[in-house]
């Protein structure tokens, strides 16, 4: 199985997709390095859009894995991480 | 000092229109806006007619944030709210936060989103149910989401009982008002048209199986036999008239007057039902003597049974044919929380206006000694108005609204 890439462009639309943006954001702009909070989005959201990725990648996050990653960078760079274990356990 | 609880803002949404100007403009002349169901193919189903509200597009009135997360009940109860903000002409943050607060009344709670979160759950597994389905279906939801969106943290809630919902709940809210709470809303909204909320509803036992929407909700005609649900409802801001009056509000629609609940009694007992007493309590919350009300509200069951009920205690109160009895939601179906609050909307617009809105389609039966404003608008000198709701399992609420010029 070849390697996936989870990208920023794989985060903006399932964070769309499952939370939608707030009023005054724009997921499109440099929201690498702002945090989750400061984008609009509290733990439900947070919890959907773990689910979702979990769903589209058929990984299994751990739970603490928005605490530990609180901004977009810091996230994409963690679901790499798993996805690499996906092909080289 | 007394508090005086006034009406200064009114979001509204109905299958007879959105906001107050669209509402009123269908109401006032009796315009039936019941149809056939097309939020989902009911055609198998023994119910097809509903009051849609139709036209109604999520994304032209919310944030993107808001959608995946609410269902439709929701989504009109908030942009009720945003409506009725701005009819109040009050920008929410100019209010402290903790003097601000929602009890909002609610059936059925969110079924649509329910429905297809259950949908997902059987078909491809509870990995895929929102994680917004802990609170999207809930009864409170709509009192929450109000909060948040518009920064309200003081008194706030949710009654449920059915239609006598929709007026608890404004009863509620005026208590908060006379504890010092500066802006209260109040109201309910349920919007329960698609099939896990319509069988629920089917299995009630009182829908209407007629397909002719002129001829399906018919209360106090002889041809009576169920009624025709809708969906929608209404969000008041209710103030003090001081603060309302400091802050120089345009609108100051009428007070709230007055208030009675009651229960009714273990059904085979052959005690009178309580509707009578709720409106006796009303009144004299109010201290208003029977003749002066101008027109009454009736909660307009559509069941023969129900409607003898109702009929025999608005006569016991006003007399034979004593007083103006009309039932607006002929138009647009029962709302169920939604219903009390759109009917105190419709009677501080008939005070203001002077005119009474027709009961739709109806022809009086002769076995009720009612005055019943049928067929057209009847202009009248309206002060003091009295709305009655019935919440299925025995609640009766009534409140009484009156002008405050």
């Amino acid at each position: 199985m070849s390697e996936q890439e989870f990208t920023i462009t794989d985060l903006t639309r399932i964070l769309l997709e499952g939370a939608g943006a707030g009023e005054g954001i724009d997921l499109g702009g440099d929201i690498l390095d702002t945090d989750f909070e400061e984008l609009g989005y509290e733990s439900l959201a947070l919890l959907e859009t773990g689910g979702r990725i979990e769903r589209e990648y058929g990984i299994s996050l751990d739970d603490d894995i928005f605490t530990d990653h609180r901004t977009p960078r810091a996230l994409v760079a963690a679901i790499n991480g798993y996805l690499k274990e996906l092909v080289a356990p | 000092m007394s508090v005086k609880t006034v009406i200064t803002g009114i979001g509204v949404a109905t299958a007879n229109g959105l906001g107050v100007d669209e509402f009123w403009a269908a109401t006032r002349v009796g315009k039936n806006a019941i149809g056939r169901v097309t939020r989902f193919d009911a055609s198998s189903y023994p119910a097809r007619l509903a009051g849609e509200v139709r036209g109604f597009e999520v994304s032209e009135h919310l944030p993107s944030r808001l959608i995946p997360q609410t269902d439709r009940m929701t989504q009109l109860a908030l942009v009720a709210a945003d409506c009725a903000f701005e009819d109040a002409g009050v920008e929410p943050g100019n209010i402290p936060e903790f003097d601000m607060g929602v009890v909002t009344a609610s059936t059925s709670g969110g079924f649509e989103f329910g429905q297809n979160e259950l949908k997902k759950l059987w078909s491809q597994g509870s990995q895929y149910v929102s994680a917004y389905q802990s609170f999207a279906w809930f009864y409170a939801v709509n009192s929450g989401q109000i909060s948040i969106r518009n920064g309200m943290k003081g008194p706030s809630g949710v009654v449920v009982s059915d239609h006598a919902g929709g007026l608890d709940a404004i009863a509620q809210a005026r208590r908060q008002i006379r504890k010092g709470s500066k802006l209260i809303f109040s109201g309910g909204f349920d919007a329960s048209i698609c099939p896990w909320g319509w069988v629920a509803q089917v299995a009630g036992g009182r829908l209407s199986t007629s397909d002719e929407p002129d001829r399906a909700y018919l209360p106090f005609d002889a041809a009576a036999n169920g009624y025709v649900p809708g969906e929608g409802g209404a969000l008041l801001i209710l103030e003090d008239i001081r603060t309302a009056r400091e802050r120089g509000a345009e609108n100051i629609y009428g007070e709230v007057a007055g208030y009675g609940a009651t229960f009714d009694p273990k059904p085979g007992s052959g005690r009178e039902p309580g509707l009578r007493r709720a409106i006796a309590v009303a009144l004299a919350d109010a201290g208003v003597e029977a003749g002066e009300v101008d027109v009454v509200f009736a909660d307009a069951a559509g069941s023969p049974d129900l409607d003898r009920q109702e009929a025999d205690a608005i006569t016991a109160v006003f007399g034979p044919s004593g007083v103006p009895v009309t039932a607006p939601k002929t138009m647009i179906g029962r709302l169920y929380s939604g219903a009390a609050p759109v009917d105190v909307v419709s009677a501080v617009l008939a005070i203001r206006e002077g005119l009474i809105p027709p009961t739709t389609n109806v022809e009086l039966s002769p076995e009720y000694d009612l005055d019943l404003v049928t067929g057209q608008p009847r202009t009248a000198s309206v002060r003091t108005a009295l709305v009655l709701a019935r919440g299925v399992g025995g609640f009766n609420s009534a409140v009484v609204v009156r002008a405050t010029g």
